[in-house]
């Protein structure tokens, strides 16, 4: 894997995009049938594809807010999705804090007033991950959540931004994330920010971040993702639309492959 | 600017769909500045100054007056638990029944575990706690046919204006129906005109949002039975018969 290559500078990224440009991106709503709405959503090698189910009643009921209906996501990487070793199943200490600022960065748009005491359970899993796989997961996971018919202000929309070798990248990915180990630099700190906006208003629902950054560099990273995030944004946007858009137009089945039937279908007595 | 999207288009949250004070925001849309934006995804419907949408996708809220398809999930002490095909169950009382029910019976003799009822919706809380009653006419236990699930949004549409569209597919397949508001629907007929009522009522669900519905779906049930069908205006609709 670690091919050395000379260069003194970061001035062209590994994989030849722009440095403020994103990975190859691919959305799809309605991809899981027997959820209430889903999700597939691709950023380069990185695949997540979220369920949602509900609003349904909330177990265990000690769990239940009887002001309000409670967002409850779940963050999985599949055994075999890393680009190294083999994931251990099962939760563990950094899927849960990924699924907890995951319900931290959704919840801000969602309204769940409607729904006292239940719960609307978002499960993300992603089958292949490269980097910035919790912003993929809360992209497809905001798809979903709409896809279901949840009253939401906003679809929110999660890149990273960051900062190797000197320079403002945006949309990361693996081998960015740890460049030293296949390029000669000058400095071996790599900072990685992954970010979720309401993208109607600018506003952060999500922010963290790994490495060191001088603060005039933050800044500059934090103003150049607005316009990663209106993209993304408009992809999501799309990917939504597509499922119902098409069938608008030429009166084609809504709901694809998305059978209407009861699971006990003849039922007699 | 005023308005931004066409009517009867599909938006997505967030989209922006007016920019303009003289509007007014309605069902599934809220203002930000001057600007009207989707709450839902649904389709845009303009009524002169009022913006709203039409849910699409999502699961049914139970309301008063509704008429209902439940499934008897577990037999509580003095009435009955229904899945109502909702985020919320429906309790059934014994005392919500047409017979007078004796304390200590056994309440499975009226209704047992997974019968189907036609039931109504007496009461809403705020907390979603939802009471049902079989007391009024038309309501009771379901025997034979079969149930269909379909989006609870096109209920509307399935059961058409004052009740045309399943008064039409019932003279067609000759088949009892009942639609409840939740989005079950039961149907009992012969099998093959069970098969063609469902078929109907999945053409209506795939393509309510497009016009000439009523027709097209005449069409679909003259060519299938071979009957002659007639859309007639039956006065007031009670969702049962």
């Amino acid at each position: 894997m670690k091919t050395k290559v000379i260069i003194m500078v970061y001035n062209k990224r590994i994989d030849g995009r722009g440095f403020d440009e994103l990975r190859p991106i691919e959305a799809k709503a309605g991809v899981i049938k027997n959820a209430d709405g889903s999700a597939y959503f691709k950023m380069g090698k990185t695949i997540a594809y979220a369920a949602v189910y509900g609003p349904r009643e909330m177990f265990p009921k000690f769990q239940q807010d009887p002001k309000k209906g409670v967002l409850r996501c779940n963050y999985n990487m599949m055994p075999f999705s890393g680009a190294g070793e083999r994931v251990r199943p099962g939760p563990s200490r950094r899927s849960k804090e990924i699924s907890m600022v995951t319900e931290k960065a959704l919840l801000p748009v969602i309204d769940l007033n409607d729904y006292p005491n239940a719960v609307v359970d978002v499960f993300i899993e992603l089958p292949q991950t490269d980097a910035g796989s919790r912003c993929c997961g809360i992209n497809a996971a905001a798809i979903a959540l709409a896809d279901a018919g949840i009253p939401m202000k906003d679809l929110i929309a999660a890149v990273a931004v960051g900062r190797a070798d000197g320079q403002i990248i945006v949309d990361l990915n693996y081998e960015e994330e740890h460049l030293h180990e296949f390029i000669e630099v000058e400095s071996k700190e790599v900072a990685d920010i992954p970010v979720a906006m309401i993208p109607s208003t600018n506003e952060i629902t999500l922010l963290q971040m790994d490495g060191i950054i001088s603060k005039e560099d933050f800044m500059n990273a934090i103003n150049k993702v607005k316009g990663a995030i209106q993209k993304i944004s408009e992809i999501q946007r799309n990917a939504l639309k597509d499922k119902y858009g098409e069938s608008i137009e030429n009166g084609e089945s809504i709901y694809n492959g998305e059978s209407i039937y009861n699971d006990s279908d003849d039922r007699t007595e | 600017m005023g308005i931004l999207v066409k009517d009867k288009t599909v938006v997505v949250p967030g989209e922006v769909l007016a920019d303009d004070l003289g509007f007014v925001p309605g069902h599934g849309t809220y203002r930000q500045n001057q600007k009207i934006l989707a709450s839902r995804l649904g389709l845009v419907n303009i009524e002169g100054k009022v913006i709203k949408t039409i849910p699409l996708a999502g699961r049914y809220l139970p309301k008063r007056n509704d008429v209902v398809i439940g499934r008897v999930m577990d037999i509580l002490v003095s009435g009955w638990r229904v899945d109502i095909n909702s985020p919320y169950t429906a309790v059934l009382s014994s005392k919500e029944t047409p017979e007078f029910i004796e304390k200590n019976e056994d309440l499975t003799r009226y209704f047992d575990l997974d019968d189907h009822v036609v039931a109504k919706i007496t009461n809403v809380t705020s907390q979603n706690l939802v009471d049902l009653t079989v007391r009024d006419q038309g309501l009771r236990k379901i025997r034979g046919g079969r149930i269909i699930s379909v989006n609870t949004h096109k209920v509307p549409r399935i059961i058409g204006k004052k009740g045309s569209m399943v008064t039409m597919i019932k003279q067609a397949t000759n088949c009892r129906i009942i639609v409840g508001q939740n989005g079950w629907i039961w149907i009992d007929g012969e099998p093959d005109k069970e098969n063609i009522a469902v078929q109907a009522i999945k053409k209506i669900e795939n393509e309510s949002h497009l016009s000439g519905l009523t027709e097209r779906i005449k069409e679909f049930l003259e060519k299938e039975t071979g009957i002659k069908v007639e859309i007639e205006d039956k006065g007031d609709y009670n969702g049962l018969q």
